[in-house]
């Protein structure tokens, strides 16, 4: 499957050094539509920092990220928009996103892209239904006028809230969380929490998902349960996804494509079976026995 | 151990308590309530010696204690020890249901009823000290609420938003001659743009650095006014204010004033009760707002910054906006009861815009529950109807001697008040979170779980 679809990420040469250490180092990769990414690599490996640069969290040292809304063929604009120096350029119905001009908000509002966190981000004080509103902020904001047909009662936003609330409903379904919808989010168990993040993430209706880690701390149960919820967006959602994760189970068994880092460096990329089997990937994640360094040294190209 | 030396155990350790806390009550009354400085009549400082009354404090104090560990301890013991009740009582289910409209026609009766007690004359002094004044920290109460409580943003220059208000309705009125109707909506305009003027700069402070840096705007807005002479008369203030009229008809003596327009005998009750139901009006407007843009996505959004601001931008939420809006819509509010104020008493100085009613108003908010509209209004109805009836405490310059001036205390009220909350409801008297929207039951959140912001 990989390498099916046209690229819908392009990231080209991703640097970002913290004072001296860089962290990411000339990272190229690309995710393509339709696609399971998984960027996988020992602790400190720099995966994180590499979502925060996509996401607009960080801006990038050096490095070029292009995202593609549409049809495959704008990529050819990419070089005209990075001279022009705008965020995003568009041609008829496809657009193109140079990300690392973007602030954080904009890459979702505007690109598209939604993302979780390692350690679960969710407003625990307000209900399950809630933390699913908030994300769907921009649109209702339009509908309400910016608050002031709100204020006023205009039937315009009750219908837009109805909308919203309707689609909740549907993610909740999805995620198995309807029974609590109206309990805080911060009641619930940690699985739990963990799937009301990836459905709060669907609900600002994204072309890409970015999943920090959303394996960790689930038992294989759930592990399981969520793989198929990642599959069914990846195949009924036809929504992309890019992932950061150590619970092999998850990515071997469901990423159409890997990526390896080690130190900020891309030291694999490929198909999940070719990743398995590349001896610089075994020797990163399992470390070697010393009177073999040399010999995986010079396999590796140190 | 026998029962009875458990008992005797008991006993001497509360004894022991007592003696302990009254020993430390010595410690910290002596200077302060043992001695006294004063002048001769050369004009020589000379100490005298209160002891019977420090040692009645002291006395207080100790059998305070004692009488707390030996009854109120046990009986709080007893309490925690008791089964929890799941089940809401009933009288709670009807008192939630009844109490805002039941409070809402009570204000506005209110005036009517206390003309009904005490005939025109002497209704004045209960409208405006025990109406009028609790109503604007009631307003101002709820126009904080929507930056500390819905938004988590520590804000401790409120009152600046408050003098910008009512020196804009003073200075244009004076200047212009500008009407109140046209003036309140111009002054909050202006105090909201105050409001962004000052929230662009310390957007990117949070928590302690934020409350400092509203600290100093309020206090910049305050020597401003003290010092800019040529336009705001500093400390001296702006007297003469013109008053409202009522829809055009002034509140005076005249031929055409309100009064004779009505073929009522003068009396300056008319233009109190006038502003009494003007201020609960704007009030009631201040409430009504809030309640409408919590169910909106902006009132959400605010709370989803106060309970985690990363990933309100993870969402796509603009929050420099969001923060400004909540600035601005607080500096509204505070902007139109600053012009109310001023149009009210006719005099403004800087003196009623100091830290101190920053303060107030915050302890006001704090006590009532941050994000609570029902526990703002009641803090500010105990809080400055308090220091109101302190006024009317006369009585008690019999038992503590002429010179006892019971309003010296009022913060002393505010202070116990703050460690009576601090105690029992650590997190205001109402803390629980009502949820803006539900899908099929609406229920309250527990106050563990909802954030207070970090600025």
């Amino acid at each position: 499957m990989a390498g099916s679809g046209d690229i819908l990420l392009n990231v080209e040469h991703l640097t970002m050094r913290f004072g001296g250490l860089a962290a990411v180092d000339d990272l190229s990769f690309a995710a393509r539509q339709g696609d399971i990414t998984a960027l996988i690599g020992p602790n400190g490996a720099g995966k994180t920092t590499v979502f925060n640069c996509i996401t607009g969290f960080y801006k990038p040292s050096e490095g070029r990220l292009g995202l593609c809304h549409g049809d495959a063929s704008v990529w050819s604009e990419l070089e005209a928009l990075t001279a022009s120096g705008k965020r995003s350029i568009g041609r008829g119905k496809s657009a193109l996103y140079q990300l690392e001009r973007m602030p954080d908000f904009l890459v979702t509002q505007q690109a598209r892209v939604a993302r979780t966190f390692q350690n679960i981000r969710l407003f625990p004080g307000m209900t399950v239904l809630e933390n699913l509103l908030v994300a769907q902020h921009n649109r209702l904001m339009l509908a309400s006028g910016y608050s002031l047909l709100g204020i006023l009662g205009f039937p315009s936003y009750a219908m837009a809230e109805r909308a919203a609330i309707e689609q909740a409903r549907v993610w909740l379904d999805r995620v198995g969380l309807t029974s609590r919808a109206d309990d805080p989010a911060g009641d619930l168990p940690y699985g739990a929490q963990r799937r009301l993040e990836i459905a709060r993430a669907m609900c600002t209706q994204p072309v890409l998902l970015c999943l920090d880690e959303p394996a960790a701390g689930l038992n294989p149960r759930e592990s399981a349960e969520l793989n198929d919820l990642l599959l069914a967006i990846r195949d009924e959602d036809a929504i992309s996804i890019l992932l950061i994760e150590h619970d092999m189970s998850v990515v071997m068994g469901i990423s159409d494509h890997v990526v390896v880092l080690d130190y900020g460096i891309k030291i694999s990329d490929g198909a999940p079976d070719e990743v398995r089997n590349d001896p610089k990937v075994i020797a990163a994640y399992l470390g070697v026995a010393d009177q073999d360094v040399a010999k995986v040294e010079a396999e590796a190209g140190l | 151990m026998t029962a009875a030396a458990s008992e005797r155990g008991k006993l001497t350790n509360a004894f022991c308590d007592a003696g302990v806390t009254a020993l430390l009550a010595f410690g910290l009354f002596l200077p302060l309530i043992g001695f006294k400085t004063g002048e001769n009549i050369r004009n020589e400082l000379i100490l005298t010696t209160r002891w019977p009354l420090l040692f009645a404090v002291v006395g207080i104090v100790g059998f305070g204690r004692l009488f707390y560990s030996l009854t109120l301890e046990p009986w709080l013991k007893q309490r925690t020890l008791r089964p929890v009740q799941t089940a809401q009582p009933v009288w709670r289910a009807v008192l939630a249901k009844w109490f805002i409209p039941f409070a809402i026609g009570f204000v506005i009766v209110y005036p009517l009823m206390i003309v009904a007690i005490n005939g025109l004359g002497g209704s004045v002094k209960w409208i405006d000290n025990f109406g009028i004044q609790i109503l604007i920290y009631v307003m101002l109460g709820w126009g904080l609420n929507i930056v500390v409580g819905l938004a988590g943003l520590l804000d401790l220059g409120y009152v600046a938003f408050y003098a910008v208000g009512a020196y804009s309705y003073a200075l244009l009125a004076k200047t212009f001659g500008f009407s109140f109707w046209i003036l309140l909506p111009l002054s909050g305009c202006l105090a909201s743009f105050w409001g962004i003027l000052l929230g662009f700069p310390v957007l990117r402070l949070r928590g302690d650095y934020l409350a400092i840096v509203t600290l100093a705007f309020g206090e910049i807005i305050r020597i401003v006014i003290i010092n800019w002479v040529d336009l705001t008369n500093g400390y001296a203030g702006i007297s003469g204010i013109p008053r409202p009229s009522f829809f055009g008809v002034p509140f005076n003596a005249d031929d055409n004033g309100f009064a004779a327009m009505f073929g009522l005998e003068f009396s300056p009750i008319y233009r109190t009760i006038f502003l009494y139901y003007l201020i609960l009006a704007l009030a009631l407007l201040t409430a009504f707002v809030t309640v409408r843009l919590r169910r909106l996505p902006v009132g959400r959004a605010w709370e989803a910054l106060r309970e985690d601001e990363i990933a309100c931008r993870s969402l796509g939420i603009n929050t420099t906006n969001t923060k400004l809006t909540a600035f601005a819509m607080g500096a509204m509010f505070a902007g139109f009861a600053g012009s109310f104020f001023a149009a009210r008493q006719g005099f403004i100085s800087p003196e009623s815009f100091t830290f101190l009613e920053s303060a107030t108003i915050l302890s006001i908010v704090v006590l009532g529950g941050m994000g609570s509209q029902i526990g703002v209004a009641i803090a500010a109805i105990v809080m400055i109807g308090g220091t109101e009836i302190m006024r009317e405490l006369d009585f008690l310059k019999e038992i503590f001697g002429s010179t006892f001036d019971p309003t010296q205390y009022r913060m002393l009220l505010f202070g116990f008040a703050m460690v009576l909350i601090m105690i029992w409801r650590p997190r205001g008297l109402i803390s629980t979170r009502n949820p803006s929207v539900f899908l099929k039951e609406r229920k309250a959140i527990s106050a563990e779980l909802v954030k207070e912001g970090h600025g």
